[in-house]
């Protein structure tokens, strides 16, 4: 036995070895840094790659980092030795931060088919799909919703909302812009007033949606407009719909960007150009649960057009974001504690 | 003489286990230290709203640690005095599994039992009572226990399982009542472990966030973990974030070298060997010991079963014959294996040295120190550890090829303070107790570690083994750090496929890392832990 547990433990470090004697990276290579579930089997990823690989002669590599932010704080941490010829998925709101670092190059992507709700300006970035953050509702709990964001801070305190923390996560910040973008200077009063209906604020969409909102917790839960989408024509069911807002949905916007030391920027530029063509976008509603930022017709899928349509897409210049973010957050703190 | 050359390397083992964590935990916050350019611990102390923080995060951890070690004391009590009801062995290894759960899924679990439309409120509205809400400390502690406690009783019965039979029928002869062989017996052979397992349980406490933020109702309820978290990935902020660090690491440090101050050393025992039978007298009242036993599964396994129930849906049969859940599988059991062998080894050094020195040297306290030091990985937040180990590699190596056994090696040093305290005792009592036997036979190297340590630490050892595989299996921060298109695990699935809202399989993939731990959990301790009896025969 003694000798077994010797011989078990040998094998294993054996293993270990091998690993780490992993070869390294391919010739005509592209890896695209993005986050998580872009990568996921029954996300945008394996549909992408395939795709591109197809027209390219290359191999699209995907290294996935377990949230948008960290995507950026990886290249600002590899500097100019980064293995990243492409980042994809960083939010617009981390676009001046992301642009400050000076990592990034033009993208010289043709981007006269973009249609956003708002014009686009930016030569690096490249947006690839948007939705707006809405609250999405349990329709079994709440039949009739807050129909502004008005309603909802002057309803009684016991409709109960989870949100996210928007020193952790993307809606989370998307909601405190949301707020800021409404109100101004009065954002401080209106969280307090806000503050009885929160149920609680999670790390992350994840523990508010599916820990909490799809196990009943409350009837409300920070989201993205898109959201009942899938659930229609995913799960097939109806139950969860987004309350639209009479002031309008702060919009978030997805892209990606190319690497100024990237050794392969003809082939970066390609996959930029790809990103934004009628094959990879019509592959977005469903597997990033997003609109794409490109009108695909038909191609977009029926339960799309069943969507709340925002009256009015809110969004704060991504430099005034990054000047004002920490003081906002610290009035956000202040007044919910 | 022989004797000496072994003692002459006493150190060694323990240097070399202590070098590895070094290099794995001071080195890189040393290397964050030396990019940021203004460190400052004090402006986080003087800042009223850290000040808050840290206060919140040590009072949380304070009441979670203290209500787990406080429930663990019965329970592991009444585990110990019933040997034998159908399902004892079943569920004392369910409850090796609550640390190992990623903690989104057992945010499910606990709110489909605990929540506002949880079973329980579902159940006491029958009566009429009002329902209650656990977001706040109340949902906090409410988790931290569901983790903490079924591992402190875990911990706590090894203790109990390890009194001689000769104590507890010596006990029978002195006509002692319960509470005097609670006094007598049990609390020392308890108390010794103790204060680790309370210092075990603060530091995960101490610096957990997700279970905080998502159960503690607003940003009031945040740890120090949370600001970090935020400074490096948000804000890119390294000197925020290493001033917070610093702090962190300073608090939970001190608290560590004060825990070292109470001397919990083990009991001598007489003539120990471990009975093929425990022997437990009848004693106390039994419908008391079955009541806790009753309440504490119900209270452990019923998230469980709020998990297992949402796993089964119609995605159920398609996630789990599904090529990447399959291939998950290997890779999940794989890291465990390694990291579960590595952090053994490195535990064993670090006792064999600190044993030594306490022991023989008679430095009880470095010894102890010593020790402790292998709590350190727990202090460090995950995302300094890999900032700070990417700042030191990016120019001496592919961090990209190396990310794997960097992961396996952070998995196997998180299982190191699990692993000290599970063996700790069992070493010291070998050494108490042979230490005159070995002297007078000249037994010592690797004769001496395998006809009388091993048998002796077998059984702990296999427990040591199952619980930091499973830990490994389970993490998700380590593989997460650095990238992760060559391994894919299971935690890693789960996540993703969460993120992607594929909830159906995600619950699945849940239940599957749960099962697969539970099995390996199983044969580690079958292998492993084998037959006590054979071995002792040997030399009884």
């Amino acid at each position: 036995m003694i000798s077994r547990f010797r011989h078990s433990v040998s094998l294993c470090l054996l293993g270990l070895l091998c690993i780490v004697a992993l070869p390294g990276h391919a010739a005509n290579t592209l890896t695209v840094y993005t986050y998580d579930s872009f990568t996921s089997e029954w996300g945008p990823g394996p549909v992408i790659k395939t795709a591109f690989e197809k027209e390219c002669d290359c191999t699209l590599n995907f290294v996935a980092i377990d949230s948008s932010a960290a995507i950026l704080n990886r290249v600002q941490l590899e500097g100019d030795a980064s293995k990243a010829d492409v980042v994809l998925g960083l939010d617009y709101n981390l676009m001046a931060l992301a642009e400050d670092t000076g990592l990034l190059t033009e993208s010289g992507a043709d981007l006269s088919a973009v249609q956003l709700p708002v014009d686009w300006a930016s030569d690096i970035f490249v947006p690839f799909d948007y939705g707006h953050f809405a609250f999405v509702y349990d329709t079994e709990m709440l039949a009739e919703p807050p129909t502004s964001l008005d309603e909802l801070v002057n309803a009684p305190d016991d409709l109960k909302i989870i949100i996210q923390d928007p020193r952790t996560s993307t809606p989370g910040l998307g909601l405190m812009l949301w707020v800021k973008a409404v109100y101004g200077d009065d954002a401080s009063d209106v969280w307090k007033k806000l503050q009885p209906k929160i149920l609680t604020v999670t790390k992350g969409w994840s523990e508010a949606y599916f820990s909490l909102f799809l196990n009943g917790e409350a009837p409300m839960v920070l989201s993205y407009d898109t959201s009942p989408g899938y659930h229609m024509a995913i799960d097939k069911t109806e139950q969860y719909q987004a309350a639209a807002f009479d002031e309008g949905h702060y919009l978030q916007i997805e892209v990606a960007a190319l690497l100024k030391n990237s050794p392969n920027q003809e082939l970066g530029k390609s996959f930029l150009q790809f990103l934004i063509s009628k094959e990879a976008q019509s592959a977005l509603p469903l597997t990033n649960v997003m609109y794409p930022s490109t009108d695909i017709g038909d191609a977009l899928p029926e339960e799309f057009s069943k969507l709340i349509k925002p009256s009015k897409s809110l969004l704060l210049d991504t430099n005034t974001v990054r000047d004002e973010r920490k003081a906002w957050i610290d009035e956000w703190l202040n007044a919910a504690n | 003489m022989p004797l000496t050359s072994s003692i002459g390397r006493w150190w060694m083992p323990g240097v070399l286990a202590l070098t590895v964590l070094a290099l794995i935990t001071v080195l890189p916050l040393a290397a964050l230290v030396l990019s940021a350019t203004n460190v400052a611990p004090q402006d986080v102390l003087t800042n009223s709203h850290f000040r808050r923080v840290i206060w919140f995060s040590f009072y949380q951890a304070l009441m979670s640690a203290c209500l787990s070690v406080a429930l663990a004391i019965p329970i592991a009590q009444a585990l110990s005095r019933e040997q034998r009801f159908p399902g004892r062995k079943l569920l004392i290894n369910l409850f090796s599994l609550s640390l190992v759960i990623p903690t989104l899924v057992a945010i499910f679990g606990i709110v489909a039992v605990f929540g506002r439309t949880g079973w329980l409120n579902d159940f006491i509205g029958l009566f009429g009572i009002k329902p209650f809400s656990i977001y706040g400390l109340v949902g906090i502690l409410l988790a931290h226990v569901f983790f903490n406690l079924p591992l402190a009783t875990r911990i706590l019965l090894q203790s109990l399982d390890n009194i001689p039979n000769e104590q507890w029928r010596l006990s029978t002869q002195l006509r002692m009542n319960a509470s005097a062989q609670f006094r007598f017996i049990e609390w020392p052979a308890m108390r010794t472990q103790l204060v680790g397992v309370f210092m075990l349980i603060f530091t995960l406490c101490f610096t957990s966030f997700t279970i905080v933020m998502a159960l503690g109702g607003g940003p009031r309820a945040t740890t120090v973990e949370v600001a970090i978290y935020q400074a490096l990935r948000f804000d890119f902020d390294l000197d925020a974030a290493v001033s917070l660090a610093i702090v962190q690491l300073l608090f939970c440090s001190a608290l560590l070298l004060l825990s070292a101050f109470f001397k919990h050393e083990a009991p001598l025992g007489f003539g120990h060997r471990i009975p093929d039978q425990l022997f437990r007298p009848v004693s106390g009242y039994r419908w008391l010991n079955f009541l806790l036993i009753a309440v504490a599964t119900l209270f452990v396994i019923m998230p469980l079963i709020g998990l297992i129930i949402s796993a089964i849906n119609p995605s159920t049969i398609k996630v789990l014959l599904h090529d990447n859940t399959i291939k998950a599988v290997f890779n999940t059991l794989f890291i465990a294996l390694v990291a579960s062998c590595l952090s053994v080894l490195m535990g064993i050094g670090l006792l064999l040295s600190s044993r030594h020195l306490r022991i023989r040297l008679g430095h009880y306290r470095l010894g102890q120190w010593i020790q402790h030091a292998g709590n350190i990985i727990l202090v460090m937040p995950p995302v300094v550890l890999g900032t700070g180990l990417f700042l030191l590699l990016r120019n001496v190596a592919d961090v990209f090829s190396i990310a794997l056994g960097l992961a396996i090696l952070i998995n196997s040093l998180m299982a190191l303070p699990f692993v000290l305290r599970i063996l700790d005792g069992p070493l010291m009592q070998a050494a108490e107790q042979q230490d005159r036997v070995i002297q007078s036979l000249g037994i010592i190297g690797w004769s001496r570690w395998r006809l009388l340590d091993w048998p002796l630490v077998r059984k702990p050892l296999g427990f040591a083994m199952a619980i930091s595989a499973t830990l490994a299996a389970g993490d998700l921060s380590a593989i997460a750090l650095f990238g992760s298109e060559r391994a894919m695990t299971l935690p890693l699935l789960l996540f993703q496929r969460m993120g992607g809202y594929r909830f159906h399989e995600a619950a699945t993939t849940a239940a599957l890392l749960l099962i697969t731990c539970l099995i390996l959990f199983l044969i580690l301790q079958a292998v492993v832990s084998g037959t006590v009896k054979r071995y002792n025969h040997a030399y009884a």
